[in-house]
């Protein structure tokens, strides 16, 4: 049974990827020893790390940007109803038609109906996290609609039978020769002396989506932003699949969380900074696409817009966590988070897996039918410096953990092993001071755990929880002097200290993670 | 109760449970930029000549192909362009002010009048103006006018030629943003090199669906 907040509905289970089959720390461990995974995850997640410190470095006015994006999600949040329906009327106005889904069966049913009536049994696809969080394509195909996933990356995730394991980058996880694998294998026609190079792969992809784009009939995306006060779609893209997408088709479906609306169009002044710089890591991402319902004689002569919610109100309801809306999809957190470079995407069981997966996934589920995501963290701060919407993503996690161990208490009355061990985690956490004084308690742990590198198990009443979760042991040392060590300079993210908020500690008490080994291996 | 009604009824009462704890919750701001203390960039320092050269190392840096010229070798330049990618047959759009006489022998311009996209997939390239240039991130913007045509036309082709001139570039993206307001209803597609993936090892390609070549004369001085 999914729980509500404040009564709220939350996603439904059954339908789409917002849980996985295992709990995180099973998976995680499973994860943990695939060594080409980690090997590809901390290859790619390096490169990208220094990309993006490097175009963030150019900016001088980054951290007002930065809290300009927080100040802009805040306010849309604060009057949802209100920018909603303005965007509503607008889209509306230009000859669009929207459409509202109370969860994703009834976003899967509408949008199925809408591809139906137009007579055409295939579509093609823009990667969108929402139309992947609802199983959009799973609905269609038991609709009889083939859908076409057309981002590269995500093309190899459907030719691979995979799941995708990082939000910008869904393939995160293949590399060159398992890619070329892939193609050879899935891709009909293909040039059986298919090489590894990205050019050539790429190029395979270009060859095998270019008949479906030029005869494609109904194309269907998400939505990075949405400005009320014009009715306009924003699209953020690098390849072209998604200028294909919403251009040549003659019927466009855009599946959008509610979380999506921005009240103004200045607003993509800040949006359009951060957001490339901090996915890419580039200046500004190769295509951005905007429309605005219908434009005579240019592009789709049917616009619909469907307006998801899955879970989103309960998210809202809660204060501390609605923040966790706020997320612009970006990766950065994911990208600099210890935690997720060592078990990757799919240890998370949901569409949006890292930091902001963990945060994320349990409110729109419900936190019971999530429970173990908000611990998969070391509470680092890793994620809340990178984030360039300032969601303070440590403190919605502590925060989920304490409601996990309150919605626990309330089922059983007297408190399990496992309450009592998070209710501690969660007491420990809130506070930085009692944090680091637990850290270096942790030198207890270490002593437990030196011989197989693991803390294989507490004695009771701790033992419940270590046997699911085989805890890592903490650190020898800090990340910075880990860092330090390892590039003989500071690290860069944290090179730039972030505004701290009035009253929040300073970084380096905050931000002192635990990594798996003091060293990498 | 409708969907509409329904998620509209959870948002109110969502919100009714409680404000978000912590700084940066003051009064309602409509947009970014306008709440209290926080200012970012909205407008470059560069002067013209900088602001052009910034625009051409930026869209250089992103793998276009750049070329200046003077409004008076404007022709002349596109021609140039022409011969060297050895291009015949352009499609161009209804509005496109071009110096034909410049262009090489044998160049066939093709006026876009609603071509199928298997007829654009049989051109060489594309020749179009442009609405609005970031020089601080090499973007150019289009903006479906009658010089830059409908959006179908700039992404077919694999080559796109694209003129700007020295009026329509700007420094930063707030200042583009501000220029396209009146605008925002248009299809608008902001185009920063050409089309690349990194979905392979995060290694960046060039050239995946959209035009595999960006080319942009850059008209000044
Ligand atoms: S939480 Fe922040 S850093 Fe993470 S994906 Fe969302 S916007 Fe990016």
């Amino acid at each position: 049974m999914t729980t509500a907040y404040l009564g709220m509905p939350t996603a439904p289970p059954g339908v789409g990827h917002l849980r996985g089959a295992d709990r995180f720390p099973v998976a995680a461990r499973r994860a943990l020893a695939n060594t080409q995974l980690r090997h590809n995850l901390a290859m790619a997640t390096a490169t990208i790390r220094a990309k993006r410190a490097a175009v963030v470095g150019e900016l001088a006015d980054w951290e007002e940007l930065r809290a300009a994006g927080r100040a802009a999600k805040a306010g849309a949040m604060r009057q949802l109803d209100r920018y909603l329906t303005q965007l509503e009327t607008a889209v509306g106005a230009h000859g669009g038609v929207v459409h509202w889904a109370r969860d994703a069966i009834e976003a899967n049913q509408i949008v199925s109906d809408l591809v139906a009536a137009t007579g055409s049994r295939e579509a093609v696809k823009v990667k969108s996290m929402a139309t992947d969080e609802i199983g959009l394509n799973q609905a269609l195909a038991a609709a009889g609609i083939t859908a076409y996933e057309t981002d590269l990356a995500e093309l190899i995730v459907q030719l691979g039978h995979d799941r995708p394991s990082h939000i910008l980058v869904p393939a995160i996880h293949r590399n060159r020769a398992e890619i070329r694998e892939i193609f050879l294998r899935e891709m009909a026609g293909v040039d059986p002396g298919l090489t590894d190079e990205p050019a050539a792969l790429a190029e395979a992809a270009r060859v095998y989506l270019r008949r479906r784009f030029l005869s494609a009939r109904v194309g269907i995306s998400g939505a990075n932003f949405a400005i009320a006060e014009t009715g306009t779609i924003c699209v953020v893209e690098s390849e072209g699949n998604g200028r294909m997408c919403v251009t040549l088709p003659e019927v466009l479906i855009t599946v959008m969380g509610i979380e999506k609306v921005l009240p103004s169009w200045a607003d993509l002044a800040v949006f359009l900074q951060l957001l490339p710089r901090s996915s890419t890591g580039e200046r500004m991402n190769p295509y951005t696409s905007m429309w605005t319902g219908v434009t005579p004689g240019d592009g789709p002569q049917q616009f619909h817009l469907v307006l998801l919610d899955n879970g989103r109100t309960a998210a809202l309801a809660d204060p501390v966590g609605r923040q966790a809306l706020h997320c612009i999809r970006c990766s950065a957190c994911l990208n600099v988070c210890p935690v997720y470079e060592r078990v990757g995407g799919h240890a998370y069981g949901s569409v949006y897996p890292g930091p902001i997966g963990a945060v994320l996934s349990p409110q729109l589920t419900g936190v019971e039918d999530n429970a173990t995501l908000p611990f998969a963290s070391s509470l680092c701060g890793a994620c809340y410096d990178a984030c360039p919407v300032k969601i303070d993503i440590p403190s919605v996690l502590v925060h989920l953990r304490a409601r996990h161990v309150e919605e626990k208490r309330q089922e059983r009355r007297v408190p399990g092993a496992e309450a009592i061990m998070m209710a501690a985690a969660s007491w420990v956490m809130a506070r930085p001071g009692r944090f680091a004084a637990a850290q270096r308690a942790d030198r207890l742990g270490r002593a437990l755990g030196r011989r197989r590198g693991r803390i294989g198990r507490l004695p009771p009443p701790l033992a419940r929880w270590t046997q699911a979760r085989d805890l890592p042991v903490p650190p020898a040392q800090t990340f910075r002097q880990w860092w330090r060590d390892e590039h003989g300079k500071p690290p860069p993210d944290t090179h730039r200290e972030p505004h701290r908020e009035h009253g929040k500690p300073p970084p380096d008490t905050h931000r002192e993670p635990h990594r798996e080994h003091g060293k990498r291996s | 109760m409708s969907a509409r009604e329904e998620i509209l009824a959870r948002i109110r009462a969502g919100l009714a449970g409680g404000e978000p704890p912590g700084p940066g919750q003051g009064p309602d701001s409509d947009g970014a930029g306008s709440g209290p203390g926080i200012s970012f960039r909205a407008q470059g320092h560069l002067e013209p000549d900088a602001r052009l050269d910034l625009l051409a190392e930026r869209l250089a840096d992103y793998r276009a192909l750049v070329r200046r010229a003077s409004p008076g070798e404007r022709g002349a330049a596109i021609g140039a362009a022409l011969a060297d990618r050895g291009a015949r047959r352009l499609v161009v759009p209804p509005g496109l002010d071009l110096d034909r006489a410049a262009l090489p022998a044998g160049t066939e311009i093709v006026t876009d009048d609603g071509l199928s996209a298997a007829e654009l997939d049989a051109v060489d390239g594309v020749i179009t103006g442009a609405a609005v240039a970031i020089a601080e991130t090499g973007t150019i913007v289009l903006d479906g006018s009658p010089d830059q045509g409908r959006r179908a036309i700039t992404l077919v082709p694999d080559y796109h030629l694209c003129i700007v001139c020295a009026g329509q570039v700007v420094e930063i993206v707030p200042e583009a943003v501000a220029r396209l307001a009146e605008r925002a209803d248009r299809p608008l597609t902001w185009i920063s090199g050409p089309s690349a993936t990194s979905d392979i090892e995060l290694k960046r390609v060039e050239g995946v669906h959209g035009p595999r070549t960006l080319e942009v004369i850059l008209v000044g001085r």
